[in-house]
C-alpha cells in the first residue's frame, strides 16, 4: 500500500523537551527538583537575571544535549556557540531569552518511524540548547486571579529544541514521530517525561504546497494530533472557498479543539539575535567519541534484537521496545520463560492491563508474571484465570500463589470433570438427541451445564472435547 | 582630615590610633564633601572597622577604607548605576571584587556616582546630579567612574574600584589627577558588575599611588568560575614595583596625537617619554592604522549590548515601577521615567543596530573593525614593550560644556576606546599640568603583562612628583 497523501499535507514539529534529570540548572547550580516546592525557591541572582549576575554553562546540560543529538543520529557543532533572542516578557527576567542560534550543538539528523504506508524516515533539521523562562500562575482563572503571578522556579531550566524537517504527511505520522522521540529520550535517561512541561510542541503544517502555519500551545500528543487535523481541515476549506493560505502563528484552543490566529508574519518579532559576550565557546568536537559510548542501545536496535534473538512477532518486538522499562522487563522474564510465551503475556495481556488503569510496568513485579505464566504454561490454571490473577495484583495487591488460592483458580481434577460430563449428559436426553440430528448448537447446552457444575472451573474448551468423545463414543 | 594617604600610610596610622578611628575620619571629610562624589555613605562602615579592630585582622588592607562604583552589587547596599530606573534596588549578593575586598580586611565607606549605566565621559548623567572636578568645581572629573576618582582626588578616600567600559577608569584618572588601572579582559572577574557593553569592561582599580593600585590588584583580581570569561592565571602585581625601565621599549602611537589634541596635554605627554628616555628606556613611532575607526565600533558594539544588557529593567522585579493597565505598558512607563536622555539614546541606537536588515550593516561591521583594531594592538606590541599616549586628549572640560553635543563628548573617548576593543590593559598615571589641570600618560601594555606597565607607571612616578601635587580640595 502507498500512501499518496491527497491533500499534500506537511508537517514539522518543534519540539522544547526539558532535560529535567539534570541536577541543576543550564547557567547556574540551582536544583531543578523543584515542582512541588513553593514558588520562587528554587532561584538565584542568575536566574533570577539580577543586575550584575552571569551565566555559566553547566558541562552535564552539554553532555546531555550530545547525547540527544547522536542519539537522533545528528552531526554535533565544534564548539558550543550561545546567543541572546531579545524579547519583553515578564517570565522572561534578562529581557532575552539565552539560546542557540546558527550554530546549535546537533544538526541533520533522522528519526525512523512507522509511517502510513510502512517505515519513513523523518529528518531532524537541529536540536538546540536554550533556557527556560519562569511561569505565569493565577490564582482560580485568568479572569477572576487578582493578579498574575510569576514564578522564576523553571526560569533557567534547560531545554533542548528539536526541530523536524516537514517531512510528516498526516496528523497520524506527527503523532508517531511524538512517540518515538519520546521513546529515544527515555531511553537516554535524560528527562522524566511525565513531569509537567517536560516535553513541549509546536507544530508547522501546510497543505498542497501553500505557506505554512505555526501552531502553538500544544500541550500533549494526543491535542498535537488534535490540534493538526483541525488545522489541515481548516486550511483545506479555506482554500476550497477560494482564500489563500498566509505565513501566520495560531494559537490552539485545547477546550474548543480549534486554533486561533495570533499574528501574521508583519507582526513577527525581530528578535535581534547576537552572539552571548558573557559565555565563552566550549570546544565539544573532541568529546564526540566519549558521549558515543554512553549512548545505551536504542528502540529500533533494540527491536531488532528482541525479533533475532527470541523470535517474536515483529509486532510484539515493537511494542516491547517502545519504553525501556517494558523492555527491560521482557527481558527478565523471557529469561525465566518461553520468551515466545512472554512476548504475549507482557506486550498483549500485561500492557493492556496497564494502559487501562493508566500505570505502568513498576506496578508489577517480574516474579509475579513469571509464576503466572508458569501456572499456566503447567495446566494448572487456564489463561483467563492469569489475566484474572494480573487485574487481581494491579486493584488490590496480592501473590500469584494466594490469589489461585483464594480465588479458587486452580483447574479442578479429570475425574471431577468427566462426572460432570457424565452427569450433563444423562441429564439432557434431548439434548443429546438434537446435537445427533445434526443441530451442533445443542452441545453448547450440555458443555453449560458441565460449567454450572464444576463451577467454572473446567476448562470450557477441554469440556466441549470431553463431551464430544463421549457421546460419540 | 583631607589628605592623601597611601595603604601603608593608612597601615601605619592604624597601628598608631584604630581602623575605626580612620574610617571615622573619612567620614568627617566626606561629610563636609562640596563635590557630591559619593551617592551613598554606608551606614555600617564604622561597625565594620571597629570589627577589624576587635578582630585583629591580618587580611592586606585591612582597616583601609575604600569607595565603591555605584554599578557594582553590593549586599545591604543601594547599587543603582545612579539611574532613577534602579532607585531603591538593594543587591542581595555581592559583587566577586566586593567579597574579597571584605575578606581583606578593606573597609567600603559607600558607593560613588557615575554617568547613568556607565554611559558617559563626565559624571553629568548622573540622576544623583553631576559630581565636581576637585580641581576646578567648574569642571567634570571625567567619568564614567567620575565619583570613584574626585573622591580619592579630594581626600574623601584613599581607593576606589570604578569599572572601564571605553576609558570610565582611566579617563576619570586622568581629569582628576590619580592613578587608574583598566585591567587585561578576564583578569577581574564581571561577577556582580551591572553591565553595559559586557565584551568591553573591567573592575579596575584607582588609587594615589601605583603601588596602591598593585595591592588592590592583588586582591580583586583573579579566576572566579562564576565569571566564564574570566581567566585562570596566576600573577601577583607586587612584584612589579621595581623601579627599573632600562631597555623598556616605547611605542608612541602617531594616531593617538591626532586632531583636537589640547596642546598642553601633548606637552605633558612628550615630557613624560622623554623623562624615560633619561631613565634608559627607547621610544619608536609605531603605526595602529585602524585607530580613526576605534571609536565607530565602540559605539556600535557597546549600545548593541546595551541594548539588550538593559532590557531587564522593566519594572517587575526591583527598582522603580510605574503602574500601567497591562505589563507592557507598565514596562514602557517604568522605561521611559527611569532611564535618562542619554541612556535612552544608546538603547535606540542599539536596538537599531541589531534590527534585520541592519545588523551586518553596522554589529556585524563593527565586529569586524574590531578585530582589525586588535590586530593593530597585536602588530605593535609585538615591536615595543608598552605603548605610551595620552590617556585623554585634553584636560577636563567645563560641566555643561557638551553634555548637550553627544558627539563631541564620545569623540573624547577616542584614545581610550580602542584598549577595550582589544581587550589589552592600560594605566592612566598623572604626568603633568595643562593650564592648572592634571594631564593622564597613558600606559597600554600586552595581554596579561599588567606587570609590565604597572613598573613602567612606578618608576615613572618614583622619579617625577606630579602624583604629589594636591588639588585645591586637599592643599
Amino acid at each position: 500500500m502507498v500512501y499518496d497523501n491527497p491533500d499534500g499535507v506537511r508537517i514539522g514539529l518543534e519540539v522544547h523537551v526539558q532535560l529535567n534529570k539534570l541536577n541543576t540548572k543550564l547557567f547556574c547550580g540551582c536544583s531543578t527538583d523543584y515542582h512541588d516546592d513553593e514558588p520562587n525557591t528554587h532561584v538565584c541572582p542568575v536566574c533570577l537575571g539580577l543586575p550584575g549576575s552571569l551565566p555559566v554553562i553547566n558541562e552535564k546540560a552539554v553532555d546531555f544535549a550530545m547525547k540527544i543529538g547522536l542519539a537522533l543520529n545528528c552531526e554535533i557543532v565544534g564548539q558550543t556557540q550561545f546567543h541572546r533572542k531579545n524579547y519583553y516578557y515578564p517570565d522572561l527576567p534578562k529581557g532575552f531569552q539565552t539560546t542557540q542560534y546558527d550554530y546549535p550543538i546537533a544538526s541533520r539528523g533522522k528519526v525512523i518511524i512507522e509511517g502510513e504506508d510502512g517505515e519513513r524516515v523523518i529528518g531532524v533539521t537541529r536540536a538546540h540548547m536554550e533556557e527556560d523562562p519562569g511561569r505565569l500562575q493565577h490564582i482560580g482563572s485568568i479572569e477572576k486571579s487578582k493578579g498574575t503571578f510569576i514564578n522564576y522556579n523553571r526560569s533557567g531550566m534547560t531545554l533542548i529544541e528539536i526541530v523536524s524537517d516537514p517531512d510528516m504527511r498526516s496528523p497520524k505520522e506527527a503523532r508517531r514521530y511524538l512517540d518515538k522521540l519520546r521513546s529515544i529520550l527515555d531511553y537516554l535517561d535524560v528527562f522524566n517525561g511525565d513531569l509537567e512541561g517536560a516535553m513541549r510542541v509546536d507544530a508547522n503544517v501546510s497543505v498542497f504546497g501553500g505557506d505554512r502555519v505555526e501552531v502553538k500551545n500544544i500541550s500533549s500528543f494526543k491535542g498535537a494530533e488534535r490540534a493538526l487535523l483541525y488545522e489541515i481541515m481548516r486550511q483545506k476549506n479555506h482554500i476550497r472557498r477560494g482564500g489563500k493560505i498566509v505565513l501566520e502563528t495560531r494559537h490552539f484552543d485545547e477546550a474548543r479543539g480549534v486554533t486561533i490566529s495570533m499574528r501574521t508574519k508583519e507582526e513577527e518579532h525581530d528578535y535581534r539575535y547576537f552572539p552571548e559576550p558573557d559565555l565563552v565557546p566550549m570546544r565539544v568536537a573532541d568529546k564526540v567519541p566519549d558521549i558515543l559510548k554512553t549512548l545505551p542501545e536504542l528502540p529500533d536496535a533494540k527491536r531488532e534484537r528482541f525479533n533475532s534473538q527470541y523470535g517474536i512477532a515483529d509486532m510484539h518486538a515493537r511494542a516491547l521496545t517502545i519504553q525501556i522499562k517494558v523492555a527491560n522487563f521482557y527481558e527478565e522474564v523471557a529469561a525465566e520463560v518461553d520468551p515466545k510465551d512472554a512476548a504475549v503475556w507482557v506486550a498483549d495481556i500485561l500492557k493492556g492491563e496497564l494502559n487501562y488503569r493508566d500505570t505502568d510496568v513498576d506496578a508489577f513485579k517480574v516474579d509475579d508474571i513469571v509464576e503466572i505464566i508458569s501456572l499456566v504454561k503447567q495446566d494448572k490454571i487456564t489463561e483467563q484465570s492469569g489475566v484474572q490473577i494480573i487485574r487481581t495484583i494491579l486493584d488490590e495487591g496480592g501473590k500469584p500463589q494466594d490469589i489461585v488460592v483464594s480465588k479458587g483458580l486452580l483447574k479442578v481434577e479429570d475425574d471431577i470433570v468427566a462426572k460432570a460430563v457424565e452427569e450433563a449428559i444423562t441429564e439432557s436426553p434431548e439434548a443429546v438427541a438434537d446435537y445427533l440430528a445434526g443441530k451442533e448448537k445443542s452441545l453448547n447446552f450440555i458443555v453449560g451445564k458441565v460449567m454450572q457444575k464444576t463451577k467454572g472451573r473446567a476448562d470450557a474448551r477441554e469440556a466441549r472435547e470431553k463431551v464430544l468423545a463421549m457421546i460419540n463414543k | 582630615m583631607a589628605a592623601w594617604t597611601d595603604i601603608s600610610g593608612i597601615k601605619q596610622r592604624i597601628e598608631a590610633s584604630s581602623a575605626e578611628e580612620i574610617t571615622a575620619s573619612y567620614l568627617e571629610t566626606i561629610g563636609k564633601s562640596r563635590i557630591n562624589g559619593f551617592t551613598t555613605v554606608w551606614d555600617k562602615a564604622l561597625e565594620v572597622a571597629r570589627g577589624i579592630d576587635k578582630d585583629g585582622n591580618s587580611g592586606p588592607l585591612a582597616g583601609v577604607p575604600i569607595a565603591i562604583k555605584e554599578n557594582i552589587s553590593t549586599t545591604g547596599l543601594s547599587t543603582t548605576c545612579s539611574s532613577k530606573i534602579l532607585e531603591g534596588y538593594v543587591p542581595p549578593y555581592d559583587a566577586h571584587v566586593i567579597e574579597k575586598l571584605k575578606a581583606a580586611g578593606a573597609v567600603i565607606l559607600g558607593k560613588t556616582n557615575m554617568d547613568e549605566f556607565a554611559m558617559g565621559t563626565s559624571t553629568e548623567s548622573s540622576c544623583y546630579g553631576p559630581t565636581l572636578n576637585p580641581w576646578d568645581i567648574g569642571r567634570v572629573p571625567g567619568g564614567s567612574s567620575g565619583g570613584s576618582a574626585a573622591v580619592v582626588a579630594a581626600g574623601e578616600a584613599p581607593l576606589s574600584l570604578g569599572s572601564d567600559t571605553g576609558g570610565s577608569v582611566r579617563c576619570p584618572a586622568a581629569f582628576c589627577g590619580v592613578v587608574g588601572l583598566k585591567p587585561t579582559y578576564g583578569a577581574v572577574s564581571r561577577y556582580g558588575l551591572i553591565s553595559y557593553a559586557n565584551s568591553l569592561e573591567q573592575i579596575g582599580p584607582m588609587a594615589t599611588t601605583v603601588a596602591d593600585i598593585a595591592i588592590l590588584m592583588d586582591v580583586i583580581g583573579g579566576y572566579d568560575h562564576r565569571d566564564s570569561t574570566s581567566i585562570n592565571r596566576e600573577n601577583t602585581y607586587i612584584d612589579s614595583l621595581k623601579e627599573d625601565v632600562k631597555g623598556l621599549k616605547i611605542g608612541v602611537p602617531d594616531e593617538y596625537f591626532g586632531e583636537g589634541i589640547d596642546e598642553g596635554v601633548k606637552k605633558a605627554v612628550w615630557d613624560a617619554i622623554g623623562k624615560y628616555e633619561d631613565m634608559g628606556a627607547s621610544w619608536k613611532k609605531v603605526s595602529m592604522p585602524h585607530t580613526k575607526y576605534a571609536l565607530a565600533s565602540y559605539y556600535i558594539i557597546a549600545m548593541s549590548e546595551a541594548s539588550s544588557n538593559l532590557a531587564r529593567f522593566d519594572g517587575t522585579r526591583y527598582g522603580l515601577r510605574v503602574e500601567g493597565e497591562n505589563w507592557h505598558i507598565m514596562a514602557s512607563k517604568t522605561r521611559a521615567l527611569g532611564f535618562g536622555e542619554e541612556v535612552k539614546r544608546r538603547i535606540l541606537l542599539g536596538t537599531y543596530a541589531l534590527s534585520a536588515g541592519y545588523h551586518d550593516k553596522y554589529y556585524l561591521k563593527a565586529l569586524k573593525v574590531r578585530t582589525l583594531v586588535k590586530q593593530d594592538f597585536e602588530r605593535a606590541l609585538a615591536d615595543v614593550d608598552v605603548l605610551m599616549a595620552p590617556t585623554m586628549p585634553t584636560p577636563a572640560f567645563k560641566i555643561g560644556e557638551k553634555i548637550d553635543d553627544p558627539l563631541s563628548l564620545y569623540l573624547a573617548d577616542v584614545n581610550t576606546v580602542p584598549v577595550n576593543l582589544a581587550g589589552v590593559p592600560s594605566i592612566s598615571v598623572p604626568c603633568g599640568f595643562a593650564n592648572g589641570l592634571p594631564v593622564g600618560l597613558q600606559i597600554i601594555g600586552k595581554p596579561f603583562d599588567e606587570n609590565t606597565i604597572l613598573q613602567a607607571a612606578y618608576s615613572f612616578e618614583q622619579n617625577t612628583d606630579h602624583h604629589t601635587k594636591r588639588p585645591w580640595e586637599v592643599a
